[in-house]
């Protein structure tokens, strides 16, 4: 394969802009294979829309994604699949299919991907949906039925279905209640160890980013710093030194 | 990619040994799942997994391997693993620990849930209908008040309906209605020739189109178009939690969604029935002038003679009526869609089809009572 071996993902100066607004202007960045990296920014810092470019549904202005080793502007469409059956997406509000059940929904990656049996595709349904830490009865049920966190847990079954190397997460805490959000962390950092995935994580949730990222990647005047949690804490940038040194990051434990 | 798993099974008379090596992963799963079945004929009950030889394995690929270790346990082997890579190990460990994996197989449908179905089915239906004649009735009692308040209604929010409903249907129910009449027409005076009578083309076309054809078709229309509309629009809203969050501000969902809606649709419709009454007429005459060799101006004057004024009002004392019906139904359907976008759809296509068959029946009963009238 061609590339590093070592870096998931790379991106180089990286330009996104709506109309007259800049979002990121000549934003590099590389993430390394088996890392946990978190994503924080301002609202409207363009998180979202980073996290788009990297999985194709936001062209960039300008600059290059690599995926995998892969340029993903240079591939074609057989190629293009290949590489997003690579990576499994959970999105903020899980964006479940309304009209399939849990257990469907899950399948519908392998269906579309695999010539898999349809029973061994039941028994790894359930068992991704076991592993997102669900019970069993959940696979029968439709999204409408779920709570949000329920929800939550179903998107990253559905993105574990194809056993991806790379798990993209937009913002997986957010909306759950603290006890279920440190569950949610658990869980990440558990399936992460076992599965040895790459996690990018967008997040504002501090307890989160402290729990298990291990490195974290601030957006700020359109582009990226990214550094551990005690880089950061020297970082003598107004945001980031607001963010960090805040009452919320005290509340959260980080030492100043 | 590294090479493709491969399993190597050696049956002994004591001991059974099972070699995974290469890649287990879901690229591979499908043709592995089909090496991997319970050793019938073998004697031996204890079992050694060797994890020694595998290159990669994902959770598919675990899962494989842990579904075979059940099967030999609950057959009453011994298994024992040999484990290589500690990560692969570690994957394996958690796959197999995981419980509760089988997926419930749901009952077969015996014929007494066939017939409780059908039961269930039939009491939805009756229950729907009284949840309409209540929601009718919550109407009538918002209508009345806001009436004796007119200032109190939301007059910017009747004409853009108004304007979406009326205005902006005019070129289609324009278009439909003259067609209309050219076939009536066309097809009129060529059944009538055969008895000679083809100066009372002039009379079906003028009573059907007045009394039937026009108010009916424009009453289909805007129940695709505008019934429709106010079902997505309003359980857009519910799904978006806009409609609670009227409520909690105060506003009355009823004052603000519906009422409008159904003002906007009583003024509209029967001024779109009036043009379509108009291009009806229009259409017909244009054939009637082709096919019966007559002037426009002599077919205006035999249409005064071939109809009067009551065929004409018949057909436009209906369109109130209907448009109570199709913006009642589509804004009933509307508010009750709960929870995902599906359900938008669903009852989207209910009210569409709810209101054009409740067209139809009024229309039916309003030929009745015509007929008692003598009208």
């Amino acid at each position: 394969m061609a590339g590093t071996p070592e870096i998931a993902i790379s991106l180089r100066g990286i330009v996104n802009r709506f109309g007259a607004q800049v979002v990121h202007d000549g934003l590099d960045l590389d993430i390394r294979k088996g890392e946990v990296i978190g994503i924080v920014g301002g609202s409207g810092s363009g998180k979202s829309v980073l996290m788009r470019t990297v999985i194709g549904l936001n062209r960039q202005a300008a600059g290059t994604v690599t995926v995998l080793g892969q340029r993903m502007d240079l591939l074609n469409d057989a190629e293009r699949s290949r590489i997003e059956a690579r990576w499994g997406v959970l999105f903020q509000n899980g964006a479940l299919f309304s009209s399939l059940t849990v257990a469907e929904n899950v399948q519908a990656p392998m269906r579309e991907h695999t010539d898999l049996p349809k029973e061994l595709m039941d028994e790894l349904a359930a068992l991704k949906i076991r592993l997102a830490g669900l019970p069993a009865e959940a696979g029968a049920k439709y999204p409408s039925q779920l709570s949000g966190g329920m929800k939550k847990r179903a998107g990253i079954a559905r993105a574990l279905a194809l056993d991806p190397e790379i798990l993209f997460l937009d913002e997986p805490t957010a909306g759950l209640d603290p006890i279920g959000a440190a569950e949610f962390d658990d869980l990440i950092i558990n399936l992460q160890r076992s599965l040895g995935l790459t996690v990018v994580m967008i997040t504002h949730d501090l307890d989160s980013l402290v729990a298990i990222c291990d490195r974290i990647g601030v957006l700020i005047d359109r582009r990226i710093r990214v550094g551990t949690l005690a880089e950061h804490l020297k970082d003598e940038h107004p945001w980031i030194r607001e963010y960090f040194h805040g009452k919320r990051a005290r509340a959260a434990g980080i030492e100043t | 990619m590294s090479d493709p798993g491969w399993v190597k099974i050696t049956l002994g008379d004591t001991l059974a040994t099972w070699v995974f090596g290469g890649a287990w992963t879901i690229d591979h799963a499908a043709r592995l799942a089909g090496e991997l079945s319970l050793p019938e004929a073998a004697r031996a009950r204890a079992a050694v997994f060797d994890l020694t030889a595998l290159a990669q394995m994902d959770t598919s690929g675990a899962w494989l391997i842990a579904r075979l270790g059940r099967a030999l346990t609950a057959a009453g082997w011994q298994v024992e693993t040999r484990e290589g890579d500690p990560d692969l190990a570690a994957l394996l460990r958690r796959v197999a620990e995981t419980r509760d994996v089988l997926p419930a197989q749901p009952r077969p449908r015996s014929l007494g849930d066939k017939i409780a179905e059908l039961g269930a089915g039939v009491e939805q239906v009756i229950r729907d209908s009284r949840d309409l004649v209540a929601f009718l009735g919550a109407l009538t009692l918002a209508l009345t008040r806001l009436l004796l308040t007119p200032w109190k209604l939301r007059w910017n929010a009747i004409f853009a309906h108004l304007e979406q409903t009326g205005l902006n249907a005019l070129p289609i129910i324009g278009l439909i209605n003259i067609l209309v009449g050219v076939v009536l027409a066309f097809q009129g005076a060529d059944q009538l020739a055969r008895f000679g009578a083809q100066t009372f083309t002039i009379n079906m076309l003028g009573i059907s189109i007045l009394r039937e054809m026009a108010v009916l078709l424009t009453a289909i229309v805007v129940a695709g178009r505008s019934g429709s509309a106010f079902t997505a629009q309003i359980g857009t809203m519910q799904v978006n939690e806009e409609v609670d969050a009227l409520r909690t501000i105060g506003l009355d969902p009823m004052d603000v969604l519906v009422v409008p809606r159904v003002l906007a649709l009583v003024i509209a419709l029967p001024l779109l029935t009036f043009f379509a009454d108009m291009m009806g007429l229009l259409g017909g005459g244009l054939m009637c002038v082709v096919l019966l060799d007559i002037t426009f101006g002599q077919y205006m004057s035999l249409l005064n003679q071939a109809i009067t004024v009551d065929h004409f009002w018949v057909g436009m004392s209906k369109a109130p009526v209907f448009a109570v019906l199709i913006a009642l139904v589509g804004c009933f359907e509307g508010l009750r869609v709960s929870g995902s976008a599906e359900s938008v759809g669903r009852l989207t296509t209910r009210s569409v089809v709810e209101a054009i068959f409740l067209v139809i029946i009024v229309d039916a009963l309003f030929s009745i009572l015509f007929s008692y009238l003598g009208i």
